[in-house]
């Protein structure tokens, strides 16, 4: 896979996807530069995981091209599981494979996909897993980490692969609390190291701390995208301030979509008649 | 008078205890024990049958059951990833054969194996002679059986092991060889085990094929002995012996089933 420093990491041009009669992404034009750390925030059902899943063909768009690193994933005749190597992906439920441990989770894909011997590919995995804080762990199951633990090890997964770009789909939404900071840290760690990342997330201030670029969605379409502090801190469109206050007040919001409920909130004063049902 | 609640419930216990013991005791009174233990307990005729028995009997019933169980779970295993392929004409296959398969009985599909496949071939034979046929022929009906457990595994494997493994390069197929065959394994390890119960007792249906004295298994084996002796010790020898194989198997089962409730 060639890399010309013209092209960005990823490029996405009038993206459409449908499940059956449901549109859930409505034309999405989107780009990524190489080093470049977007997040994507939106209210759930706003096509944001979706777009992800495009960008490395777990699904399969109804229509629009998408290049990664200068490969055109819509091709019909593209050598997807060669593309795929250079994409790595975190989920939202960690997906580690249950009945290998933590090491070989690790090399398995080295060995059987990059031809790795065994001695390289857990040079390679223990080398990730101390980057992710967890090279005491390299002989147990999954079953015997915590779901902290185990979303860095998928992590850790993903990067024994020497990725090009990584996606994460809600990395933290299935985590408790106290679990989060974990996975934050070492997502951070990899923004620093220069890592293309393009975040489905919901933590605000990961997105306002870490990412170059925040993208709002909302119903199928990218709705506003700039730095963090224009987005999250002075957002032009109404449909993203009004998420935003649910998001960062949820209890306050709350209470509108109680039948006979009729104030408004505060941060939101015109929100349109039509948007509240979707509270 | 009225009983309270704990005294109703002792009653109620004592009864059910004293209803248990009447019924055994009445058949155990009533049977003629001598008669009984001249039809099915003669010592002699045990001591005869050693150890032919397990040395013979036994262990061929044993290689029977493992070559069916062998046969039926490559081929039901094929008929699985068949029924879940992309390739229609596959999935048309592979349902039209386990639904024909699960609905003739074993005995009848073990007969058409071992008359009809050399009437057929007639210049050929079924590598491993009786054994060969016995496997296939059972191994046939089972792999129809197996087939829908392993599918039903395959499906229990969550998406995600799928989508993970392809996210990381592997193709559709080393993805199902490394990630998803060995977790849908571990899944229907019951099942199969249950299978392969019901394949030792199967295993008696070789009969049908004409076995001689150095294939003969553990039904066949104490059939003729009664009918040498005109006794029916024999059977109660040919049943112990099937329980020697099927208890131990049944306990594993149980193991099994015990540590996957634990780990999920």
């Amino acid at each position: 896979m060639t890399t010309s420093p013209s092209q960005p990491a990823v490029e996405i041009r009038d993206l459409h996807k449908s499940f059956g009669p449901l549109e859930v992404l409505k034309g999405i034009d989107f780009e990524v530069g190489h080093g470049e750390v977007v997040c994507v925030i939106g209210p759930s059902g706003s096509g944001k995981s979706t777009l992800l899943r495009c960008v490395n063909l777990l699904e399969e768009p109804t229509a629009g091209r998408i290049w990664v690193n200068g490969t055109e994933m819509t091709d019909p005749d593209v050598e997807i599981d060669a593309v795929r190597r250079g994409i790595g992906m975190v989920f939202q439920s960690f997906n580690l494979f249950p009945h290998l441990t933590v090491l070989d989770n690790l090399t398995i894909a080295q060995r059987r996909v990059l031809r790795r011997g065994r001695a390289e590919a857990e040079r390679v995995a223990r080398a990730n897993l101390d980057r992710v804080g967890l090279s005491d762990k390299a002989a147990a199951f999954p079953a015997q980490l915590s779901g902290g633990q185990q979303q860095r090890v998928a992590i850790a997964r993903s990067l024994s692969m020497d990725p090009e770009l990584m996606l994460f789909d809600e990395p933290t939404s299935a985590l408790d609390p106290e679990l989060v900071g974990d996975v934050l840290t070492v997502m951070r760690k990899l923004a620093e190291d220069g890592m293309t990342m393009m975040v489905v997330t919901h933590e605000m201030a990961f997105a306002r701390d870490v990412a170059d670029r925040v993208v709002f969605m909302d119903g199928g379409v990218v709705v506003e995208q700039g730095p963090p502090d224009e987005v999250l801190g002075a957002p032009r469109h109404e449909r993203t301030r009004s998420f935003l206050s649910r998001v960062l007040d949820p209890t306050h919001v709350a209470q509108l979509g109680r039948p006979g409920e009729t104030a408004e909130p505060p941060e939101a004063p015109g929100l349109p008649a039509d948007d509240r049902h979707q509270l | 008078m009225k009983l309270r609640r704990r005294q109703r419930e002792r009653l109620s216990l004592w009864l059910q205890y004293l209803a248990f013991v009447a019924v055994i005791a009445v058949v155990v009174l009533a049977a003629d024990w001598g008669r009984l233990r001249e039809a099915f307990f003669r010592v002699d005729i045990i001591e005869s049958m050693f150890p032919t028995v397990i040395t013979v009997a036994l262990r061929n019933t044993i290689l029977y059951t493992l070559g069916a169980f062998a046969f039926g779970l490559v081929f039901g295993t094929i008929l699985a990833l068949m029924r879940l392929s992309r390739v229609a004409p596959y999935r048309w296959v592979a349902t039209a054969y386990i639904e024909l398969f699960r609905g003739l009985p074993a005995l009848l599909v073990l007969f058409l194996v071992g008359y009809g496949i050399p009437i057929a071939f007639p210049e050929r034979e079924i590598p491993g002679g009786v054994f060969g046929s016995i496997a296939i022929g059972l191994g046939l009906t089972a792999a129809a059986y197996m087939a829908e457990t392993i599918r039903a595994g395959i499906q229990a494997v969550p998406k995600g092991q799928m989508e993970a493994a392809r996210t990381l390069g592997m193709s559709h197929f080393t993805a199902m060889r490394t990630i998803v065959i060995p977790q849908a394994f571990r899944i229907v390890i019951p099942p199969l085990t249950n299978e392969l119960i019901l394949l030792t007792k199967d295993s008696s249906l070789a009969y049908v094929l004409g076995v001689t004295a150095q294939t003969i298994e553990v039904t066949k084996f104490g059939r003729d002995t009664l009918n040498d002796r005109v006794n029916a010790t024999p059977l109660l020898v040919a049943g112990l012996t099937y329980l020697v194989i099927t208890l131990p198997l049944s306990q594993v089962v149980r193991r099994l089933e015990l540590r996957y409730a634990k780990a999920r």
